[in-house]
């Protein structure tokens, strides 16, 4: 591509005669259209556009806007020399922006505000709903299921178990089993200073038994299984697949999300068992490293200061919280829409949703335990 | 985009050849597209027509031959040569492509703040040009492709492709998916633009209501080459067995009638 614009002015007789040459495309449309601008507004005028070696849509607007402009102000304006070749251009851009755009809607900012609080709120609480009756879709579901059982999806329930069960163990281990030496390392450290380290066994175990060792488990699936449900419902939905199994006389529910929720359900309590495992052995270590204490005693004390009630009150809760987690991750994928960025909202939606509810779940268990004495 | 006497080449593909694992899909192809001319490409399901689209714009790595595009040969261009060059040519992918989180304002405006240093009144001003020039509403400017039909996708999504006023448009099927009422009012959008704008378009498709109204040349690709170019006649008058099961089969013969009842009015 050639020069740039160039656009010359002389007044002769009273008269604004302008000039034009080199490109008027889009490469120079920022430099055309201050040149533009810097035009003197005057009485009548006219343009030769002979000179002009290059013009697109870009310049043919720009010139557009100048005759429209000036004609606007009932200013004689004319435009010559255009080459035949650019006529037709020329004619198609003076065919556009005739109706004016729709204007921007200005709002008062502290009204858009509460406007925009009002709204949250009451999404907040039509939100609930989405959740309801995804629960009871999947009550009728395991009905169904239960009247039938030969329509039950044992194959993918069983595809499912492996990536959000098996597949998980690994990391489940290695976190669970840090955050215990690191509960027990803060314990010793402590402790310490008054002379009470072995208590720091009963610190442990209890802690990890009935709250930590569920509920870190059941924040690292809601991350990771959670997120992987939504966006796998969310992107069938885009791509119609969920409509399409809807016309074959199948619910999306029993075929898709029943065994994924199932899966969790049966999961959840088994990793969160294993996660326990491994942070009473990553605590069991850091005592024997860090605090001199031998894993014999460490056993023999963990023996004193546990009970299967401990152990009971965690694993009760891990069922509920997995069903939490898939109710909120499927009902999540099916609200999404078209758009990616529906699909990265949602998805982030159901992971902040899940954590958030399985925090509250485990506040309300702790309530109930210590309100029927166990 | 002065006015060319003699056909110029603007795309020179030679000797190409593009292969996944064993699978050898161009052989040694060799195609020409001349500056303002309409190519139509076809060829059977999985014959290689949008990997050799693809490839001429570079979402493909090729095995071996050349590419020139506006006399460049695109494997030593250096960076800013094929920028410029990118900036010179447009792409209307299949399913539009469309930015899913802009409005259609904002996906016509893209290219335009990517490369070009413009004010917010010129870009929206040329945003609502060329969304007119596509034959879409200033009210379907604030609308998300979400929101859009699919003959309005593909209508914003070449408004998208001509932002920048490139020279070549590379359009791949541009009509599937599409009514025939939508597809024939979009094969006559695109030679409208392609007159007024002085395009050169390469166009992947298989419809031949496209073919017989809006293609100057065609290239017939099977087996990994090209078997003919040329015309409509040439097409017609060719002997490769595909070719002719192509161009005279029943589906050909009822397009060709409807061509011959209703003459294409061409501004």
């Amino acid at each position: 591509m050639s020069n740039g614009p160039v656009l010359t002015s002389t007044i002769g007789d009273g008269r604004l005669e302008l000039s034009a040459s080199g490109s008027w495309t889009a490469r120079h449309a920022g430099e055309l259209e201050r040149l533009i601008q810097s035009v003197s507004t005057g009485g009548a005028a006219s343009i030769d556009m002979g000179g002009v070696s290059a013009f697109d849509t870009f310049g043919a607007w720009l010139l557009e806007r100048l005759v429209r402009e000036r004609r606007a102000r009932g200013q004689e304006f004319r435009v010559t020399g255009l080459p035949d070749h650019y006529r037709g251009l020329f004619g198609e851009v003076a065919q556009t922006n005739l109706e004016a755009p729709p204007p921007a809607a200005r709002r008062n900012a502290l009204l858009s505000g509460l406007e925009s609080v009002g709204r949250g709120v009451a999404a907040a609480g039509r939100d609930v709903f989405p959740y309801l009756n995804m629960l009871g879709a999947l009550g009728a579901a395991v009905l169904r299921v239960i009247a039938h059982p030969r329509s039950f999806r044992l194959t993918s329930a069983v595809h499912h178990l492996d990536r959000v069960g098996w597949q998980a163990v690994p990391i489940i281990l290695l976190i669970t089993f840090l955050i215990g030496g690191i509960i027990a390392q803060q314990g010793i450290f402590h402790f310490r200073k008054f002379g009470a380290e072995t208590y720091v066994v009963d610190m442990v175990g209890i802690l990890v038994l009935r709250e930590i060792g569920v509920l870190i488990v059941a924040i690292m699936v809601a991350g990771r299984s959670g997120s992987s449900y939504t966006a796998e419902l969310g992107s069938m939905k885009m791509r119609e697949e969920i409509d399409a199994l809807r016309t074959m006389g199948r619910d999306p529910v029993e075929v898709l999300i029943l065994p994924r929720v199932l899966a969790l359900v049966i999961a959840l309590p088994i990793l969160a068992f294993l996660g326990s495992l491994a942070a009473l052995y990553g605590g069991g270590l850091i005592a024997w490293t860090y605090g001199g204490m031998s894993p014999d005693i460490f056993i023999e004390r963990l023996r004193d200061a546990i009970s299967t009630t401990h152990f009971q009150v965690g694993m009760i809760k891990a069922p509920f919280m997995a069903l939490a987690i898939g109710v909120i991750a499927c009902a999540e994928g099916l609200r999404v829409k078209g758009s990616a960025e529906s699909l990265g909202l949602q998805t982030t939606r159901s992971v902040v949703k899940s954590i958030f509810v399985v925090i509250v779940l485990d506040g309300v268990f702790a309530i109930f335990f210590a309100s029927i004495g166990m | 985009m002065e006015q060319e006497a003699s056909p110029e080449i603007v795309i020179r593909v030679r000797d190409l050849t593009v292969g996944f694992g064993d699978h050898i899909v161009l052989d040694r192809l060799s195609l020409d597209v001349r500056r303002g001319e309409v190519l139509g490409l076809v060829g059977g399901s999985g014959s290689g027509k949008s990997v050799l689209m693809r490839t001429i714009i570079g979402l493909i790595q090729k095995r071996g031959g050349g590419i020139e595009v506006f006399g460049v040969d695109l494997d030593r261009a250096s960076e800013a040569e094929r920028s410029t060059i990118e900036h010179r040519w447009g792409i209307l992918f299949q399913h539009g492509a469309l930015f899913s989180s802009l409005t259609v304002r904002q996906n016509v405006q893209f290219p335009m703040r990517e490369y070009l240093t413009l004010s917010q009144r010129l870009m929206d001003e040329m945003a609502l040009a060329k969304l007119k020039m596509v034959g879409l509403s200033p009210r379907d400017a604030d609308k998300f492709p979400a929101e859009l039909s699919g003959g309005m996708t593909k209508r914003a999504a070449l408004a998208r492709a001509l932002a920048l006023d490139p020279e070549i448009v590379f359009l791949d099927e541009p009509t599937s998916g599409l009514d025939p009422i939508s597809a024939g009012e979009f094969d006559q959008l695109i030679r409208t633009l392609q007159q007024t704008l002085g395009l050169t378009v390469f166009m992947v498709t298989h419809d031949l209501d496209s073919l017989h109204t809006i293609c100057d040349r065609i290239a017939v690709l099977a087996g990994g080459k090209v078997v003919v170019t040329g015309a409509m006649e040439a097409m017609l008058a060719s002997d490769h067995p595909w070719v002719r099961s192509y161009f005279r089969g029943t589906r050909a013969s009822a397009a060709e009638r409807r061509q011959d009842r209703q003459p294409v009015e061409v501004r």
